[in-house]
């Protein structure tokens, strides 16, 4: 899809979600502009997965707009109809889960967790799909040759990286990624880190990424918001943050983590 | 003659059941939902084709029931025998003759005709229930023509069976917006319910759902271009009544392995074992 690099792929404003007397998110605002990759961090329940689950629009604001770039013009999210945002979710869009059984039709075969957005978008000849699909394993590094097999039967890592072929296969424009390489022991991380990587620049993909891993930010993201309790304390170039913080926490993020 | 209301449920009921089944008519292949009853016989016995039959009954009608092809099922002649002592109406086993036709699997071989409706108990309507048992998001998908799902079922079907092994139940698009399960029919029969002058019913009681296709409705069976929708063939014809292309069934005739194949709708067959012998003599 051709995008108009001078106005921004999302628009987010005053964003804000309560649960109950817990303010999720407070006022947020930011842009994302086409082929980058915001990374967004934070200590546990500062809500990074309320915010990406609002922006995706898994979840709904009680305040405030999300804009989104269609041929060239900013779209008000926050006032399309709801089947007009699930298909914007199943063409446009990818969301890769924390969890991949969240993410995952687990009762089916990694072809038809691939062919299932295909499908979707009115994919009917079997053939065509599964070669996609095939083509789709590959470029995740997972043998093509386990098509018709569950993804219980994968490994973990397996299991991500089959998540995230089945959500890049229609060509998505902007990847939401949250903790994606959070189950995952270290080695199986790096590996994760570096196809993400490899397919964000030759995609030209534009990602947000919650991470409370800053190694991970680091690696892929290109600026990076930092969240506390709901609210965005620190905005600006991941490695300017990164090497010199300005608020306090911060610094204590980023000591804390960084202590290698 | 008896101390039931007309066709035993009460005219509350009956109301009601008749404007879920307008409601079905007027939007072709979407599941209504309504306030299934309890029936004097338990459920998998087509308690919601059975609401459907007596809300829609009148004393004129000539009731037809049939279990599998058969009028002769212990399924099928228990209903019979409740409309006909609960309505005082008539029943047949002729479809010709009959007005109101209940079945459980099957749609009759002989063509149906404007002046006939068909009613089918249905055990489960949702197509999609088989991937996605959450209620809310089934309902999301159809409201929003999210299909994508039926597809997966089939694209499963090939991938583990070199085809569409789906055969009874096989999923359809009802004029291009809804899908539904024309439960639990062999596929077979999915070309007779697509553009088919009688009005076709679909009760499923333990679901509280109704559905229905009203006459000359287009049905499309889903399929793949290079998979496409098949009906099963058989090499045989029939052992009774010679006629090939029907529905048949395989019956063990001895305990030596011994088989044959007959029709599955016994009238049909019947009517064509007599038409030969007509001929015959
Ligand atoms: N559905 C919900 N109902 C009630 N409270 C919720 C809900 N979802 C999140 N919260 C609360 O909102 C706050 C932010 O949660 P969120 O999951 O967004 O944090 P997070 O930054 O993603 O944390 P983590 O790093 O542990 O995943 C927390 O206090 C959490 O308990
Ligand atoms: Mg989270």
């Amino acid at each position: 899809m051709k995008m108009n690099p001078g106005i921004p792929l999302l628009k987010v404003e005053n964003l804000h979600k309560a649960f109950g007397k817990t303010k999720a998110c407070h006022d947020i605002s930011f842009e994302l502009w086409p082929g980058e990759v915001l990374g967004i961090v934070g200590e546990s329940g500062s809500g990074k997965s309320t915010l990406l689950r609002l922006i995706a629009g898994l979840l709904e604001p009680d305040k405030g707009t999300i804009s989104y770039q269609q041929n060239s013009k900013l779209i008000t999210l926050t006032d399309l109809d709801e089947p007009a945002l699930r298909h914007l979710q199943r063409t446009e869009w990818g969301f890769v889960h924390q969890h991949p059984s969240d993410g995952l039709r687990m009762n089916v075969s990694a072809g038809a967790n691939i062919g299932e957005r295909l499908m979707a978008n009115n994919w009917r000849h079997y053939g065509n799909i599964r070669e996609k699909a095939q083509h789709w394993l590959k470029a995740v590094e997972i043998d093509p040759a386990r098509i018709d097999d569950l993804p219980r039967t994968f490994s973990g890592g397996m299991q991500q990286r089959l998540q995230i072929a089945r959500n890049l296969v229609t060509n998505p424009n902007l990847v939401f990624l949250d903790e994606p390489t959070g189950g995952l022991d270290v080695s199986v991380q790096a590996k994760l880190l570096d196809l993400l990587r490899g397919l964000v620049s030759n995609l030209g993909l534009s990602a947000i990424m919650v991470t409370h891993d800053l190694a991970v930010a680091r690696l892929l993201s290109t600026r990076l918001i930092v969240m506390k309790q709901g609210e965005i304390i620190e905005h600006g170039l991941t490695d300017q943050v990164l090497e010199d913080p300005q608020a306090a926490y911060s610094q204590l993020l980023v000591s804390s983590v960084l202590q290698v | 003659m008896s101390e039931y209301n007309f066709a035993y449920l009460n005219e509350q009921t009956k109301k009601m059941i008749r404007r879920a089944l307008l409601k079905a008519v007027a939007i072709p292949g979407y599941q209504v939902p309504f306030a299934s009853r309890e029936m004097p016989m338990p459920y998998g016995w087509g308690t919601g084709g059975v609401q459907v039959t007596a809300s829609i009954l009148t004393p004129d009608d000539i009731l037809k029931v049939i279990d599998q092809g058969a009028d002769d099922t212990t399924n099928a002649v228990s209903i019979r025998k409740f409309f006909k002592k609960t309505a005082a109406i008539e029943t047949t086993e002729l479809s010709e003759q009959a007005t109101i036709i209940q079945t459980r699997h099957r749609v009759p071989e002989t063509p149906l005709r404007e002046d006939q409706i068909l009613v089918y108990q249905v055990p489960i309507p949702e197509p999609l229930r088989f991937l996605e048992p959450r209620e809310t998001e089934t309902r999301k998908m159809h409201a929003y023509e999210d299909y994508g799902l039926m597809h997966v079922k089939l694209y499963e079907d090939i991938s583990q069976h070199g085809h569409i092994s789906t055969t009874y139940a096989y999923p359809v698009m009802v004029e291009g917006r809804y899908v539904m399960d024309p439960s639990p029919t062999p596929k077979f029969d999915n070309p007779k319910i697509n553009n088919c002058p009688a009005l076709q019913l679909f009760g499923a009681g333990r679901e509280k759902r109704i559905y229905a296709l009203p006459p000359y409705t287009k049905v499309t069976s889903l399929d793949f271009e290079d998979h496409p929708f098949e009906v099963q063939k058989w090499q045989a014809s029939c052992e009774l009544c010679g006629t090939s292309g029907t529905f048949l069934d395989e019956v063990i005739t001895d305990d030596k392995g011994g088989r044959i194949f007959v029709c599955s709708d016994t009238d049909f067959c019947r009517k064509q074992q007599s038409e030969k012998f007509e001929e015959a003599g």
